[in-house]
């Protein structure tokens, strides 16, 4: 095995800073009764960040498709089109510092207008709609915004509680540019009644921190007779600053 | 400072975002993200890693998502934040794959990653970075894998050697078998895998 020559002045730079674990909901949640044999249950081993940790893939927009963006369309019939309410879902992916970050790959699946999934292991008995698939991607672009086509997608409900239901969301899938950036989360929608009912929602303590998975409505952005837009930015870990960083950012 | 955007699990539909075609939605994306590290060119020591991940009652999981983040035979990283050079370009160096539905199995044709420098400027030992999503993970599990056939390597690795309890240690070692590693990812119990805050 090679290893690679390191000079001593390796750039051991641009590290992340630490993760609030207390604003993200706890792995333990037995409110959400999944998480109860899922559950890590011993404590986490902390180190500080290496190349491991703050390097990640990138993705160049030449993987993307011309529909990728537009769930109404994507999984539609020529000429046909998903039902349910036709929105934008648009924003900003930032790091914790407000910088944007270009070039992330933001990958987006939901249930459609009637709540139900199109997968195998889905049995709620609102149909499929033969248009709609119910993923999306794309990637920001140099100012970090990104924006999807979609419908709303429809509340439903599920097996935890007896009678508990998901508010609509739409799961979103985040990449930065390091690999210890990657998040999973959910957006609702502003006004959902379901959202305070949400066991999935209630396992995180601040609420604060519940305010920020809500999308709000844009009118400015919505398009007249077409569609609705609602805003959700994404705030990534940033990195702390460093003279490597900056030369970074001159490539 | 901005708050981070609270995690939320990945549920039990992530594939139909991250694997569409896994999941039999097929026509969207050609070909599912991360599907393939490495093509007929990859140098390096072609390897197999493979595993379940078992849950609190022994049961394997079935509808986890598990992404590979590790660096090319020289110790290289595909990344723009890789400050030392190019990774070979004929290895990605990440990869996605859902487990599978009947099994619970994962699984990644790659190659043995060199190594990589910590902080302080020591070399660990080779390893791959892994990230596990699924129903019931509130927020996405980060550990590493090491290989069983690297002992001299993972003694004075640094991350290893500060894991208090050797067999805890132990949980990251995957064990080699002909060209096939196997990582088997505990999530609770007296195996529990160890998991990172980084
Ligand atoms: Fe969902």
């Amino acid at each position: 095995m090679k290893t690679i020559p390191q000079s001593n002045q390796a750039p051991e730079t641009g590290t992340f800073f630490t993760r609030d674990r207390n604003w993200h909901p706890p792995a333990f949640a037995p409110g959400y009764k999944s998480t109860v044999f899922r559950a890590p249950q011993k404590p986490l081993i902390a180190f500080p960040n290496t190349l491991s940790e703050t390097t990640g893939p990138a993705f160049g927009h030449d993987m993307l498709g011309l529909l990728d963006h537009d769930l109404i369309h994507n999984f539609a019939r020529a000429g046909e089109s998903a039902i349910g309410e036709r929105i934008i879902v648009h924003g900003k992916v930032l790091d914790e510092r407000g910088k944007p970050v270009p070039n992330a790959l933001v990958e987006i699946w939901q249930a459609n207008a009637g709540g139900r999934y199109r997968h195998k292991k889905e049995g709620y008995i609102a149909p499929l709609d033969p248009n709609f698939g119910g993923c999306g991607r794309v990637i920001t672009d140099a100012d970090g915004h990104y924006a999807f086509r979609t419908i709303r997608p429809g509340p439903y409900p599920w097996p935890n509680g007896p009678n508990d239901w998901r508010p609509a969301h739409i799961h979103l899938s985040i990449f930065g540019t390091g690999f210890v950036q990657r998040l999973i989360t959910q957006l609702y929608f502003e006004g959902d009644p379901l959202i305070p009912r949400c066991p999935i929602l209630n396992t995180i303590a601040d609420e604060k921190a519940v305010a920020q998975l809500v999308a709000h409505l844009d009118m400015d952005n919505s398009e007249p007779m077409d569609s609705l837009a609602y805003r959700f930015d994404i705030v990534l870990r940033g990195r702390r600053s460093t003279p490597f960083e900056n030369r970074m950012e001159g490539n | 400072m901005l708050k981070e955007t609270p995690s939320q699990t990945a549920g039990p539909y992530v594939h139909i975002g991250l694997t569409p075609n896994f999941a039999e939605i097929t026509g969207i994306f050609p070909e599912d993200a991360g599907k393939t590290l490495v093509n007929d060119k990859t140098p390096g020591e072609r390897i197999v890693i493979e595993g379940r991940i078992i849950d609190g009652q022994g049961g394997v999981i079935k509808d986890a998502v598990v992404e590979i983040w590790q660096a090319d035979h020289l110790g290289l990283y595909n990344s723009p934040y890789e400050p030392r050079g190019h990774a070979d370009s004929n290895f990605t160096g990440w990869g996605r794959c859902a487990t599978d539905m009947q099994t619970g199995e994962y699984r990644f044709e790659t190659i043995k990653p060199g190594r990589v420098p910590f902080a302080d400027g020591r070399i660990q030992a080779p390893h791959a970075n892994l990230w596990i999503v699924a129903r019931g993970i509130n927020i996405g599990l980060q550990t590493r894998l090491y290989f069983s056939d690297e002992a001299e390597a993972n003694a004075e690795d640094p991350v290893l050697s500060r894991i208090e309890h050797r067999a805890r240690a132990d949980t990251l070692i995957a064990r080699r078998a002909g060209d096939a590693y196997t990582f088997d990812i505990y999530l609770q119990g007296e195996n529990e895998t160890v998991f990172f805050d980084i």
